[in-house]
């Protein structure tokens, strides 16, 4: 035996004589991970979780969250002798005192996009292939709120340095605040310990930034993740592929390579862009005064939908009894993204109430299979891409030379009526994709090779496909695929009726080829 | 059609296809090669990173198409990193793609629903134990038990009262009072007519008294915006325009949507635009929001001359300025 294997050995026995983990790890070597390409998004948001909890580690160490006044002097010479916060001023020695702090600066802010990015991406992919379904509805939930706290921790980074352009946006948080009836203007000199902008703010965004929230974080996270660990990872349809088991590599050695590598490689492409693409340039902007501001105030993508539907907002106010209510703010501030929210944390359940499929699912859907679900979510992200790009209205008209009044009414109607266009455009995909796939399995695949025939009509030879092939594209409507039909009763209530149509529409699908079909076809060949 | 539909059978797991690091010896040699220079140029990408941290100087720039003037330093320490770990993942993956077994295995799921006995036993064994504690026998306890744990979270509430002062009439006042000089921001000096050209906008603060120090908090009540017209241009009711002066008006710069500073005017049209939402406002009839989200004009500050010829405000200004809250009494505007 070699001496590494020896120490290897006796370390083993140390820890498993105390702790008995040798029969799981055992078991765990081999448990088995499916692979595709968009089960690395989800892991693209732990490992940028990784980065900018490294990267903001180091960042904590020179960053000073206080707002008392400072004369910069430093290395940065066009804003040497002003006056600024101690934030702001240790922001900017980080960024040209630090050897490697501008580098690491933008590493963290672009992990933090890259994070927003991959978690909303992950979103989608659950969302489209159906799998939020039964067992896994806890982790749509903690999904859900990671997404939250995502947006809430991406705010509250980005406005620690107390430059000109997060000074901003913190004034617009204060008029959020100040804008809730009874309580706002009570919150917000709780909130700020006394008049906008005051001394208290950063300090306290900073505990919640690199010590609450990241905490949160990493208590949901390892839930999310002993979750797939215990209920296992979903898997696309397939030959070989069922309900009951699960296809793929084992954790060790090809998963922990896999997942490992990418790891890094998920560090790497961020750290380049750290060190190639300057991001939030805080030196540009100046410190934070409320008389000054810089045109094309932009937040981080993120909230930029949010800053969208307030700035299409109508300019609507209640004025009476003394009081006043800021529905221009409450509307697209608060009330809104709560019910987008509350529906989206819900829909799992809703879903499955209308279908009253109460199966477990570890089969994912073919989003074209789904085509209700899948224009649901094709609209909704219609809904962002036009409130995003009303918050980006004024770069918009100033690149493309248009009007930001024209851009911001079509965006207003736009955020009624595009969105149901692309419902029902989507659906209408879904449908004759489906169709496509039920003509592939009939009739095969076109080859592009024309023959005459000896009476002088030509046709295309079709290749029948692969058995597989055939199975991935019929599997959805086996038998026990289908969701159980509702009841039959007279007496359906409101909630009935809208229950017993949505499943009507449910059922809207073009069926899957069959054996039958194909044999009456004679074998595919025409 | 009868009714037996025959439908595609699953075929099971395709037969393994052997790479070609599988079957051939050489193809498995440049494989390994392969990987263990990308180990390689993962340490040389370290070697540099360290290399580029002693040895460039810190104050070093040069301008790169595209990316503009970059710190030199910055750039090779972080491509160093990123050639460290960049490597080290496509190493780690080109080994798992052409050297470790590429056989896809098969394991059972279980099903998570527990075995009907467990589950009876389970609630049977709750019911047991809870009749021991006897909270469905007792309850007076349960009922002061609820009591106490929902006053008990109570305490944090009162705590966090000292984390700011009660707002009072703050979100009413500003430093603005009949007499005030306006100065200019951030010189401090105070303006006659005659400073400012027709179509000039300046920026202004009140004067303080001799002393009281200049906060954020203040300006970000108090700043004015000051905008020479012609007395022709304006479109205003007669107390309002004789709150102008030789075609000078003054408005609040804190924008009534959500206190961002309204600072973009554009002198044909004499709108005010505010970056943040787009708010805009009608210079000539008393910043009248014509576009965007505000619901309320920029409160007017109403201006004269004193006896030096200095431009001072004539009364504080009429309604709160900045953005709406609970007790803000908006009936006159």
């Amino acid at each position: 035996m070699k001496k590494s294997q020896k120490i290897g050995g006796s370390v083993a026995n140390y820890v498993d004589e105390r702790t008995g983990a040798a029969k799981w790890v055992k078991k765990n070597l081999n448990k088995v991970f499916p692979d595709h390409w968009s089960f690395m998004l989800g892991e693209i948001c732990l490992y940028s979780f990784i980065i900018l909890l490294l990267s903001g580690t180091f960042l904590t160490f020179w960053f000073d969250p206080s707002q008392r006044d400072v004369v910069y002097n430093g290395a940065y010479a066009p804003l040497s002798g002003v006056s600024m916060s101690a934030a702001y001023a240790s922001t900017l020695h980080i960024s040209f005192d630090v050897r490697g702090g501008l580098l690491m600066r933008q590493i963290h802010h672009w992990a933090a996009l890259i994070f927003m990015v991959a978690i909303v991406v992950h979103l989608f992919r659950v969302f489209f292939t159906g799998a939020f379904r039964k067992p896994r509805e806890f982790n749509w939930l903690i999904g859900i709120g990671l997404l939250t706290f995502g947006i809430v921790e991406g705010f509250l980074g980005y406005s620690l340095p107390d430059d000109l352009l997060s000074g901003t946006g913190i004034r617009i948080a204060e008029a959020i605040l100040q804008a809730i009836p009874v309580v706002g203007s009570y919150l917000a000199f709780f909130a700020f310990g006394g008049p906008f902008p005051g001394t208290a703010f950063i300090p306290r965004i900073y505990m919640v930034h690199i010590l609450l929230l990241p905490g949160l974080f990493l208590a949901l996270i390892t839930i999310h993740l002993m979750l797939v660990w215990y209920q296992k990872h979903t898997q696309y349809p397939g030959p070989g592929r069922t309900e009951k088991n699960v296809v793929g590599y084992p954790l060790m050695p090809v998963y922990m390579a896999k997942a490992g590598g990418f790891f890094f490689i998920v560090f790497g492409v961020t750290a380049f862009l750290g060190a190639v693409a300057s991001i939030n340039p805080i030196w540009l902007y100046g410190p934070y005064t409320p008389g000054q501001i810089s045109a094309g105030s932009q937040p981080d993508w993120y909230m930029g939908w949010l800053d969208g539907l307030v700035r299409m907002s109508p300019p609507l106010e209640t004025h009476a009894f003394g009081h006043t209510i800021s529905w221009n703010i409450l509307l697209p501030g608060l009330i809104l993204p709560g019910i987008l929210f509350t529906g989206m944390a819900l829909y799992p359940f809703i879903e499955s109430w209308i279908s009253g499929d109460k199966r477990e699912h570890h089969l994912l859907d073919r989003p074209r299979n789904a085509p209700n679900r899948t224009a649901l979510g094709a609209m909704s992200i219609a809904f962002m891409i036009i409130s995003l790009a009303n918050g980006g209205n004024d770069v918009i008209a100033t690149h493309f030379h248009l009007t930001i009044n024209g851009i911001m009414w079509f965006t207003r109607f736009g955020l009624f009526i595009v969105p149901p266009i692309v419902f029902l455009i989507t659906k209408r995909i879904c449908l004759s994709l489906q169709r496509a796939d039920r003509d592939l399995v009939l009739h095969g695949r076109e080859t592009g090779r024309l023959v005459m025939m000896p009476n002088g009509e030509m046709i295309e030879v079709h290749e029948q496909i692969s058995d597989a092939k055939k199975w991935t594209l019929t599997q959805h409507q086996s038998a026990d695929a289908l969701p159980a039909p509702l009841p039959e009763s007279a007496k359906l209530g409101i909630k009935g009726k809208l229950r017993a149509r949505m499943n009507q529409a449910n059922a809207v699908q073009v069926p899957a080829a069959t054996v039958t079909e194909f044999k009456e076809l004679g074998e595919g060949h025409h | 059609m009868s009714n037996q539909i025959e439908r595609f059978e699953d075929p099971g797991l395709p037969e393994h296809i052997h790479r070609n690091a599988d079957a051939d010896p050489l193809a498995e040699k440049r494989a390994e090669k392969q990987v263990a220079i990308l180990f390689l140029l993962s340490a040389l990408g370290t070697v540099l990173t360290i290399a580029s941290y002693i040895f460039m100087k810190s104050d070093q720039y040069v301008y790169f198409p595209v990316m503009g003037s970059t710190n030199v330093q910055q750039l090779f320490i972080g491509l160093g990193l990123t050639l460290a770990t960049l490597c080290i993942g496509l190493g780690a993956i080109q080994w798992a793609k052409k050297l470790m077994p590429d056989q896809e295995v098969i394991a059972e799921r279980h099903e998570f629903r527990s075995e009907e006995v467990d589950r009876e036993e389970l609630v049977a064994t709750f019911h047991d134990r809870a009749g021991q504690a006897g909270i469905g026998r007792r309850p007076l306890i349960k009922r002061t038990l609820g009591l106490a744990v929902g006053l008990v979270g109570l305490s944090p509430l009162v705590l966090l009262r000292d984390t700011g002062p009660l707002p009072g009439k703050f979100f009413e006042t500003t430093n603005w009072a009949a007499g005030t000089r306006l100065v200019l921001d951030p010189a401090g000096t105070p303006i006659k007519p005659e400073d400012l050209e027709v179509g000039a906008v300046a920026q202004v603060l009140p004067e303080l008294p001799a002393g009281t120090p200049r906060t954020l908090e203040n300006i970000g009540k108090d700043a004015v915006l000051l905008i020479r017209l012609r007395p022709e241009d304006f479109n205003l009711d007669p107390e309002r325009l004789s709150w102008t002066y030789q075609g000078i008006i003054a408005f609040s710069k804190i924008c009534t949507h959500m206190g961002c500073a309204v600072a973009l005017y554009e002198q044909q049209t004499h709108h005010l635009l505010c970056p943040c939402h787009q708010s805009t406002f009608d210079v000539t009839r008393a910043a009248k929001v014509i576009f965007g989200p505000a619901a309320r004009p920029l409160p007017q500050l109403a201006l004269m001359v004193n006896a030096d010829g200095y431009l001072t405000a004539k009364q504080p200004f009429s309604v709160p300025v900045g953005p709406s809250f609970w007790e803000r009494n908006s009936a006159n505007g």
